[in-house]
């Protein structure tokens, strides 16, 4: 075998720190932070991008990036992202944000960072609990979902019902671009990253406040292996979140990538 | 330069624009609000950003972010509004970043009132966000000094890389008082070597409030420490009045010691042998120069919009080696200097009570005082 034949098929983006991950096997955060560095590489940002870590499981998300970066106060990561966007218009920001930072503790700020359409990027983690704590009732919980806050499952008439913020955001007028993909098997994951592709381009064009909704897994605080999350966000999570672009504003339905 | 008429609100927001504020964020409040819409004129015509946030939590963390940047940045507000902040200023302050804040304080607990009040110094002062950090704190007693320690403010801050709050109260924040403004400063500065502005050309940075390791957490603890020691070392300011032969000193600070000031010459014309000690860095407190005063009066007299909050920090330097006294009007009544002038009276007149905790004494002449 000569050097000559030797190809590399795979191999871990420029964007990506050569760090082990911290996160659990079987969780697709390493998914979806493979899927912005891709992205980062491709669109050479790079040098220009400041991302915004939340606080959850991937509170640690900054070690893994190779750009610039910022650690928020929990759910105040689109608040963080607006001061440095409006001090560095030019600049490329996106948080990345889990369910119970984004849609509880956060939701003000997400609210109205999507109604002043910041231009910025969301990338929005829904894994249905939260991790980071050790598996408690999220905003996004399924009703009759088993958690240790919720332990005979979630009752909606006692805890609520789970919130859809790519419906929900969608709404604002400041939204550019609001769509909820899922990480669950390889034809979701090719179409979430060329949302988040496009999520990033509307932020470069000015096109306002994009979101990426991403479903998720949580193997460990499910009690699951990571086959079998993958295949409870296909049977479970898929009927209350729908996949589907939820906003995409003229001008971004114009993008072509 | 010409002295100008402006309201303390405007004045301090016009002082930050000239410090070369680049970003502002805020949030309604009485008595604060003028300072958030002469910030909502003036911003945007000098190309600078300015955003109304959606609470003062949002805008503390706005600010947050633009601190990371490495520009000058700055919010205000006033007591409750502040209490929403407390979470921002302690990531703030555990990221190491510059911030200027201005509080207009107002009476309370609770949604209170909006007169003038000083009843938040342990707040600011002593207390604050959660973790083990100080702020610097800086009083001005009249919208001149206001306008100076704001311009101040922002050195301070980028030169400690710390939190300094400009605590105002409604007073400061609504009179309007002739004032001479500084010069314009370039707001384009040097970036400090920290900020976080993109990685292009250099290696990747990170601004973070995060220690996981608690002994990379103490040292952090620790520098914090340690640079507090230098601005303890170099930033106590204070202003002193008639001291040079005083026998009674008066203390007190902001809206207070200008009040007492007042009361002070009326009772140095009728003869009577007293002086004013007004701190003007309150954080830090300008411990060493009480306990010096300590050593020579015969009596102190702490004059304060609370209920004696900075009394404690003035006994803890005094030792109790000078009879001290007390005297606070509560929850937004600002005392008139007749009142405090009585005050000096009879502490004049003695006998000098010793071994009565002044707060008690006082309550029950502040009882009689407000009951009739």
């Amino acid at each position: 075998m000569t050097d000559a034949t030797v190809q590399v098929v795979y191999s871990r983006p420029k964007a990506l720190t050569d760090t082990p991950t911290t996160y659990c096997p079987g969780c697709t955060h390493g998914v979806a932070h493979r899927l912005i560095a891709e992205v980062l590489d491709e669109m050479g940002i790079v040098g220009k991008t400041i991302g915004v870590a939340p606080v959850g499981c991937s509170v640690f998300a900054y070690n893994f990036f190779e750009c610039d970066f910022v650690e928020a106060a929990h759910g105040r990561a689109p608040a963080m992202a607006t001061g440095i966007k409006r001090v560095l218009p030019d600049r490329i920001v996106f948080t990345y944000q889990g369910d119970g930072d984004l849609a509880s503790i956060g939701m003000a700020e997400i609210m109205h960072a999507s109604a002043r359409g910041e231009n910025i990027t969301v990338i929005f983690i829904n894994n249905a609990i939260y991790g980071m704590t050790g598996g408690q009732m999220a905003p996004t919980t399924l009703p009759g979902q088993k958690t240790t806050s919720s332990p005979l499952g979630r009752d909606v008439e006692q805890a609520g019902f789970p919130v859809r913020m790519a419906e929900v955001l969608a709404t604002m007028e400041g939204t550019g671009y609001s769509v909820r993909r899922s990480l669950h098997d390889p034809k979701n994951v090719r179409l979430a990253k060329k949302a988040i592709r496009t999520a990033f381009e509307v932020q470069k064009r000015g096109l306002g406040f994009s979101i990426v909704e991403l479903l998720s897994t949580c193997p460990t605080n499910w009690g699951m292996t990571p086959v079998e999350a993958l295949k409870w966000v296909e049977e479970h999570m898929l009927p209350v979140f729908p996949l589907g672009d939820y906003k995409v504003s003229p001008a971004v339905a114009e993008i072509k990538i | 330069m010409a002295r100008e008429l402006l309201e303390g609100n405007m004045a301090m927001a016009e002082a930050a624009i000239r410090a070369g504020v680049q970003a502002y964020f805020g949030y309604p409040i009485t008595p604060q609000t003028e300072l958030l819409e002469w910030m909502a004129k003036r911003m945007p015509e000098l190309g600078r950003a300015f955003v109304q946030a959606e609470s003062e939590v949002a805008a503390i963390n706005m600010v947050y972010g633009a601190a990371c940047t490495g520009v000058r940045v700055m919010s205000s507000s006033s007591s409750p509004g502040v209490s929403l902040m407390m979470e921002g200023l302690s990531y703030i302050a555990g990221t190491e970043l510059p911030v200027v804040l201005i509080d207009v304080v107002r009476g309370g607990p609770g949604l209170g009132n909006i007169a003038p009040s000083q009843g938040d110094y342990n707040q600011i002062v002593h207390g604050g966000g959660h973790g083990d950090y100080h702020p610097i704190v800086l009083a001005p007693a009249s919208v001149q000094e206001a306008v100076d320690l704001v311009v101040l403010a922002f050195d301070l801050a980028e030169k400690y890389r710390s939190i300094v709050v400009v605590l105002a109260d409604g007073n400061i924040g609504q009179m309007m008082e002739p004032v001479e403004l500084p010069e314009m400063q370039p707001v384009e500065r040097p970036i400090p070597d920290w900020a976080v502005r993109g990685c292009e050309g250099r290696g990747r940075r990170v601004l973070s409030s995060i220690y996981i390791k608690p002994e990379e957490e103490e040292v952090t603890n620790l520098r914090l420490l340690q640079r507090w020691q230098t601005v303890q070392d170099n930033e106590i300011r204070y202003r002193e009045y008639f001291m040079d032969d005083a026998e009674i000193v008066v203390l007190g600070y902001g809206t207070a010691g200008r009040i007492a000031f007042s009361a002070v010459r009326q009772a140095r014309a009728e003869g009577i042998p007293v002086g004013l000690f007004r701190p003007v860095s309150l954080s830090p407190y300008p411990y060493a120069q009480v306990k010096a005063i300590a050593q020579r009066a015969k009596a102190m007299l702490v004059v304060e919009m609370n209920t004696g909050q900075m009394l404690d920090d003035v006994l803890r330097a005094v030792e109790g080696k000078v009879p001290v006294e007390f005297y606070g009007r509560l929850g937004g009544v600002v005392p008139y200097p007749d009142e405090i002038l009585d005050e000096i009276r009879r502490i004049a007149r003695g006998p000098i009570s010793i071994g009565v905790d002044p707060r008690q004494a006082w309550m029950k002449r502040l009882s009689q005082l407000i009951m009739n």
